[in-house]
C-alpha cells in the first residue's frame, strides 16, 4: 500500500511537470508572440523593444525554467491586459469557478446517483426507459446550447431567474443546471450498472435471507458497494466540469476563470491562458487522487490491502 | 496506476467502456457478425428502434451532406439585406421562400443549415479518423508489448487526460487562427484518448490469446502479427469509439465556433450559427434552435448508433 | 405435527420457450431437529425448492403449493412484512459460495450481529457477546478480533463457518443450507460436515441439506429425499435408502460413488448414460425412462413407464416413484460406509 501512494503520487507529479511544459510552449511553439503581443499596426522597433521587455529573446529553456521557478511560488508573471498579477486575477475569480463546479457536481449527483438506483430496480420498467432517455439526450445536448436555452426559457420568458452576470446564488442556478446535466449521464448510467452487477451477487441473498427490510438491503447492502466506482467517477466529472466551465461561463457571462481564460485567449493575454491551464490541470490531477484515496476509503478490499 | 483510475472514469463517458472492451474480445466478430445482427435487432424491440433510428437518421446527414447543392433552396452565402430575420414558414410572417427563415444578413437558413451538415460531418469523420490512427498506434503498442512501452504510454495518456480539452483546443484555434483545416487536426490531435485506452485494454487480453501465440512461435513479423492478428479483432470496439469520438468532435467543433475560435464566417457551421443568432435570441428563438436541434439530432443519431453497435457486440445485450 | 409440510409445491420460471418447471409438486416434511437430505443433479429443482422455503425466489418465479407449512402456519398466506419476520430468525439459510456471499464492504461482525439486531433479540452488546460466541462454537479462534474484520480476509473454510455463525444467531428452528461444502477442499469439507451435525444435534436445529453428493448424505442425514427433474423421486430414512434403495436412478447414484475396500482398484466408476429432461413444457411419463437401465435392457414394460408414475410407499416410511420400484435389479449396488 505504501510503496502503492508513492508511486502514485510520483506518477501524479511528472503528469503536473509535464503539462506545465504543455502550457508553456502551447503558447510558444504558434508563431513568435511579440509580434502578436503588439499587434499588427507595430513597428518593427516596437516589436523588438517588446521581445526584450518581456524576455522573449532568451533561450526557451530558461524562459520555461523562470517561469516553472514563478509558477511554483504561484507568480505567474504580469497580466498584458489588466493591470495586475495573474495570481490576483486568479485568486479573484476561482471561487465563481468552484461554486458553479460544486453546484453543478451537487445537482449532477443528487439527480444520477436516485435515477440510477431507481432504474435499476425497476429494470425495463418506464422509469427504466425514461432514465434512459434523459441520459442518451444529456449525452447529446451541446452545454452552450442548452445553456440558451435555458436562458430564453426561465430567464426571458418566465422571469424566474437572472439571465447572466455574476452576484448571488441566484446567478448559479441555471449554469448549475447546464453544467451539471453534462455529468449526470454517465453517473446515471454507471450507478444503474453497478446496481444491476451488485443486486444479481450473492451476498444480496444473503442480505435478504436474513430477513432485512427491502430497505436495508437496497441501501445498506447494495447501494454501498455500487456507489464506490460512482464516487470516484464524481470526482473525476469535477474535474472536467472545471475544465469545461469556459463554456458554460461565457454562456452566462459568469466572471469565474473560464470567462477568464475565454477572454485572455481573445486578447492574446498569454500569462493569464498559461496560468488558468496549469491551474484547471492541476485541480484535474488532485481530484484523480482523490478518487483513488475516495476508492480506497470506500472499498476495504484496497483499503486493508 | 493512475491511467487505471483515470482513464475507466473517462472512458464510463462512453458508458462502461472497459465493460465493452472485455466483452468484445471474448466474441471476434467477423463471421457470424451478421446473423447476430438480424438475430439481434428482430430479436430485441428497444435496441431495434434505437439502432434504427441511429442508422436512418446518420444516413439521412450523408446524403443531405453529398447532395447539399441540389438539395439547398438558395445559395447560403448570397446576403439580401431587404430580407433580414424573416421567420419559418410556420410563423405567421413566415413564407415558403425561406422555409426556415433568414439570418440577420439574410441568407436562407434552410440552405445554411444544409451546407452546415457537410462542415459537421467532415470535422466528425476526418477529426475521428486521425485520433483514431493517433491512439490505437499508442494503445495496440502498449497493450501488446506491456512493460516499459505500456508505462510510458499510459504515462502519456494520463498527461493527456489531465489537460482540460476546451480550453487547449481554444488556445490553440485562437493562435493558429481558426480554420476548418486546422480545427480539423486540432481536434484530431486532442480527441485519441478513448482510441488508446481501449485498444491498449483490448490488445492486452488478445496479446496471450492462442492465435497471437502461434502467429509468434511460427515467427511472423511484429508488423504482421499487430495488423493481421490484432487490428482485426479490436476492430468492432474501434467501430464504437470512432461513432463516440465524430460526436464528441461535432460538439466540440460546435462549442469553438460558438466561442469564436472554430470555424471562421461566413461558412455555416451549426455552432457559428448559434452564436451568429445568439443577439435575437429573445425575440426570435428560432435563431439558435434550428441549428441547435440539427446538432443535437446529429450528435443524438451517431451516439445511438455506437449504443446500438455496442449492444451487438456484447452478449447478453443492454445491461 | 411437523416443523415444515410441503404438499405439491410447484415452481415456474418463464423462459423464452415456454415455462421452466423447475419444480414440479414436491412434497416434504421435516420434524423438530432432523436432519434431511435433499439429493440431486444439477438442474433438478434443488436449489429452487430451498428458495421456494425461503421465500426468496427470484421476482419472476411463480409458486404454488397445496399446503406450504411452517410450525403450523400457512407460509403461502403470510404478508411479506410477516415473512421477512421468519425470515433469518426462525428459518436460516447457508449458500454455496462463501467467496462470494460475504458483503465485502462490512465487517464480519457488522454482518453476524445484523440480523440479531434486525429481529430485536436484544442490543448491540448482548449481538456481540452472542456473535462471539458463535464464532468460537464453530471453530474461529481470535473471535473477539475477527468481528473487525472483513471477509476478503479469511479463507473459504473460515468464511463458510463464519456463514454458520451467521445462520445460527438467532437461534432458528430450521436451517436451509445449500450445497454448503461443494466449493471448499475435500479436507475442510469433512470439517464443516462434521461441525454441521454436531451442532444440529447440540441446538435441536432442524436442517435441510441440500448435496449432489450421495457420499455426505450417509455421514450425516436423519432422512433423504432423492429429487429427479423437479420431482421427489425416493425417499426414506438413510439406513433404509442405503440398504435398499429402491428407484432405478437412486440405484445409479449410489453405484457412481466408489467405496472403499469394495470397488476394485482401477475398475471404471459407473455413470448413468444420458442426459435428464427438458422440464420446459408438461413431462409425460416417468421422466428418468429415457436413461433406465430397466428400460433400456428390457426388463420391464416400457409401454406402462408412459404413464407418470406416483410416489407410492413401500415400507414403512420409504416411499419410490417407480412401478417397479419393487423389481430387484440383477446388478447389486456397493454399498458406502456410513459413518459411526
Amino acid at each position: 500500500m505504501g510503496t502503492f501512494i508513492v508511486r502514485r503520487l510520483l506518477v501524479a507529479l511528472g503528469v503536473a511537470l509535464t503539462i506545465s511544459v504543455v502550457s508553456f510552449m502551447l503558447l510558444h511553439l504558434s508563431g513568435d508572440l511579440a509580434t502578436s503581443i503588439a499587434g499588427p499596426e507595430a513597428t518593427a522597433e516596437q516589436v523588438a523593444q517588446i521581445r526584450v521587455e518581456y524576455g522573449l529573446d532568451r533561450p526557451i529553456v530558461s524562459q520555461y525554467l523562470d517561469w516553472l521557478g514563478g509558477a511554483l511560488q504561484f507568480d505567474f508573471g504580469r497580466s498584458y491586459y489588466y493591470q495586475s498579477t495573474v495570481i490576483d486575477l486568479i485568486v479573484e475569480r476561482m471561487p465563481i469557478t468552484l461554486t458553479l463546479g460544486g453546484l453543478a457536481l451537487g445537482l449532477a449527483v443528487c439527480i444520477s446517483i436516485p435515477l440510477g438506483v431507481v432504474a435499476a430496480l425497476k429494470r425495463d420498467s418506464w422509469v427504466d426507459r425514461l432514465a434512459l432517455l434523459f441520459a442518451v439526450v444529456g449525452q447529446a445536448m451541446p452545454s452552450f446550447w442548452f445553456g440558451l436555452t435555458l436562458i430564453v426559457v426561465f430567464a426571458v420568458t418566465l422571469k424566474w431567474l437572472p439571465a447572466a452576470g455574476s452576484g448571488g446564488l441566484e446567478h448559479f442556478i441555471l449554469p448549475a443546471i447546464a453544467l451539471g446535466y453534462y455529468a449526470t449521464p454517465a453517473m446515471m448510467r454507471l450507478t444503474r450498472t453497478g446496481m444491476l452487477e451488485v443486486l444479481e451477487s450473492d451476498y444480496i441473498r444473503t442480505a435478504r435471507a436474513k430477513g432485512l427490510s427491502t430497505t436495508s438491503v437496497i441501501f445498506k447492502h447494495a447501494l454501498r458497494n455500487a456507489i464506490i466506482p460512482v464516487v470516484a467517477l464524481a470526482a473525476v466529472e469535477l474535474g472536467f466540469m472545471l475544465g469545461g466551465s469556459v463554456v458554460i461561463e461565457s454562456v452566462f457571462s459568469l466572471g469565474g476563470l473560464g470567462q477568464l481564460a475565454w477572454d485572455a485567449i481573445s486578447r492574446n493575454d498569454y500569462p493569464v491562458v498559461q496560468a488558468v491551464v496549469l491551474i484547471i490541470a492541476l485541480f484535474y490531477i488532485v481530484l484523480t487522487l482523490l478518487a483513488d484515496v475516495a476508492n480506497a476509503a470506500l472499498d476495504p478490499r484496497i483499503r486493508t490491502r | 496506476m493512475t491511467v487505471s483510475t483515470s482513464t475507466t472514469s473517462r472512458a464510463s463517458r462512453a458508458p462502461a467502456a472497459g465493460g465493452r472492451a472485455r466483452a468484445l474480445s471474448e466474441v471476434p466478430l467477423p463471421p457470424t457478425a451478421w446473423s447476430r445482427v438480424t438475430r439481434k435487432v428482430f430479436g430485441h424491440r428497444g435496441l431495434a428502434i434505437g439502432l434504427a433510428i441511429g442508422l436512418v437518421c446518420v444516413g439521412l446527414a450523408v446524403l443531405i451532406a453529398l447532395f447539399a447543392p441540389l438539395l439547398a433552396p438558395h445559395d447560403p452565402y448570397f446576403q439580401d439585406i431587404s430580407n433580414r430575420m424573416v421567420p419559418p414558414v410556420w410563423h405567421d410572417k413566415g413564407s415558403w421562400t425561406h422555409v426556415l427563415g433568414t439570418d440577420k444578413l439574410g441568407r436562407d437558413y434552410l440552405s445554411r443549415l444544409i451546407y452546415g451538415t457537410r462542415i459537421s460531418l467532415t470535422i466528425g469523420l476526418v477529426a475521428a479518423l486521425i485520433s483514431g490512427v493517433i491512439g490505437t498506434t499508442l494503445g495496440v503498442l502498449a497493450g501488446y508489448f506491456g512493460g516499459r512501452v505500456d508505462a510510458f504510454i499510459s504515462y502519456i495518456i494520463t498527461t493527456r487526460l489531465a489537460m482540460p480539452v476546451v480550453l487547449v483546443a481554444l488556445a490553440l484555434a485562437s493562435l493558429t487562427g481558426g480554420s476548418l483545416t486546422t480545427v480539423i487536426v486540432l481536434l484530431g490531435l486532442l480527441l485519441w484518448d478513448r482510441f488508446a485506452v481501449v485498444s491498449r485494454s483490448v490488445t492486452q487480453q488478445l496479446r496471450d490469446a492462442e492465435y497471437v501465440y502461434a502467429a509468434r512461435t511460427l515467427g511472423c513479423s511484429l508488423p504482421y502479427i499487430l495488423v493481421r492478428e490484432v487490428l482485426p479483432n479490436i476492430a468492432g470496439a474501434l467501430i464504437v469509439v470512432i461513432t463516440l469520438e465524430m460526436a464528441h468532435a461535432i460538439l466540440l467543433e460546435a462549442t469553438l465556433s460558438f466561442l469564436g475560435m472554430g470555424v471562421q464566417p461566413p461558412l455555416p457551421s451549426w455552432g457559428l450559427m448559434v452564436a451568429e443568432g445568439k443577439a435575437y435570441m429573445f425575440f426570435q428563438p428560432w435563431v439558435i434552435a434550428i441549428p441547435g436541434v440539427a446538432l443535437f439530432v446529429l450528435v443524438l443519431a451517431i451516439n445511438l448508433l455506437g449504443d446500438g453497435l455496442r449492444d451487438l457486440n456484447a452478449p447478453g445485450g443492454r445491461h | 405435527m411437523p416443523l415444515l409440510d410441503v404438499q405439491d409445491l410447484r415452481v415456474d420460471l418463464p423462459v423464452e420457450a415456454g415455462t421452466l418447471h423447475a419444480v414440479r409438486g414436491i412434497d416434504l416434511s421435516v420434524e423438530r431437529g432432523e436432519m434431511l437430505c435433499l439429493v440431486g443433479e444439477s438442474g433438478c429443482g434443488k436449489s429452487m425448492t430451498s428458495l421456494a422455503l425461503m421465500g426468496l425466489l427470484p421476482r419472476r418465479a411463480r409458486l404454488s403449493a397445496g399446503r406450504l407449512d411452517f410450525d403450523g402456519e400457512s407460509l403461502t398466506a403470510l404478508s411479506e412484512r410477516r415473512r421477512g419476520q421468519l425470515r433469518g430468525r426462525r428459518m436460516a439459510m447457508i449458500f454455496q459460495e462463501p467467496m462470494t456471499a460475504l458483503n465485502p464492504a462490512y465487517t464480519l461482525g457488522n454482518q453476524l450481529c445484523e440480523a440479531f439486531l434486525r429481529h430485536r433479540l436484544g442490543n448491540r452488546r448482548q449481538a456481540r457477546e452472542r456473535a462471539i460466541e458463535l464464532l468460537e462454537r464453530v471453530g474461529i479462534s481470535a473471535a473477539a478480533e475477527r468481528l473487525a474484520q472483513y471477509p476478503h480476509q479469511l479463507s473459504g473454510g473460515l468464511r463458510q463457518r463464519v456463514m454458520i455463525a451467521m445462520a445460527l444467531m438467532c437461534d432458528p428452528d430450521l436451517i436451509i443450507a445449500d450445497e454448503p461444502t461443494t466449493a471448499l477442499d475435500v479436507t475442510i469439507q469433512a470439517q464443516i460436515l462434521r461441525l454441521l451435525r454436531d451442532l444440529q444435534q447440540e441446538m435441536g436445529t432442524a436442517v435441510i441439506f441440500i448435496t449432489h453428493d450421495l457420499g455426505v448424505v450417509a455421514r450425516i442425514a436423519d432422512r433423504v429425499a432423492v429429487m429427479y427433474a423437479g420431482e421427489v423421486i425416493e425417499t426414506a430414512l438413510t439406513q433404509a435408502l442405503y440398504a435398499n434403495p429402491s428407484h432405478p436412478y437412486t440405484r445409479g447414484l449410489l453405484s457412481c460413488i466408489p467405496a472403499p475396500g469394495k470397488t476394485p482398484p482401477g475398475s471404471r466408476l459407473q455413470a448413468i448414460p444420458g442426459v435428464v429432461p427438458s422440464l420446459v413444457g408438461e413431462v409425460e411419463g416417468c421422466a428418468f425412462r429415457n436413461r433406465c437401465p430397466l428400460v433400456r435392457e428390457g426388463e420391464v414394460d416400457a409401454a406402462r413407464c408412459e404413464h407418470t408414475p406416483e410416489l407410492r410407499r413401500l415400507t414403512g416410511d420409504h416411499q419410490a416413484r417407480c412401478h417397479y420400484a419393487e423389481h430387484r435389479a440383477a446388478t447389486r449396488v456397493a454399498q458406502p460406509e456410513l459413518s459411526p
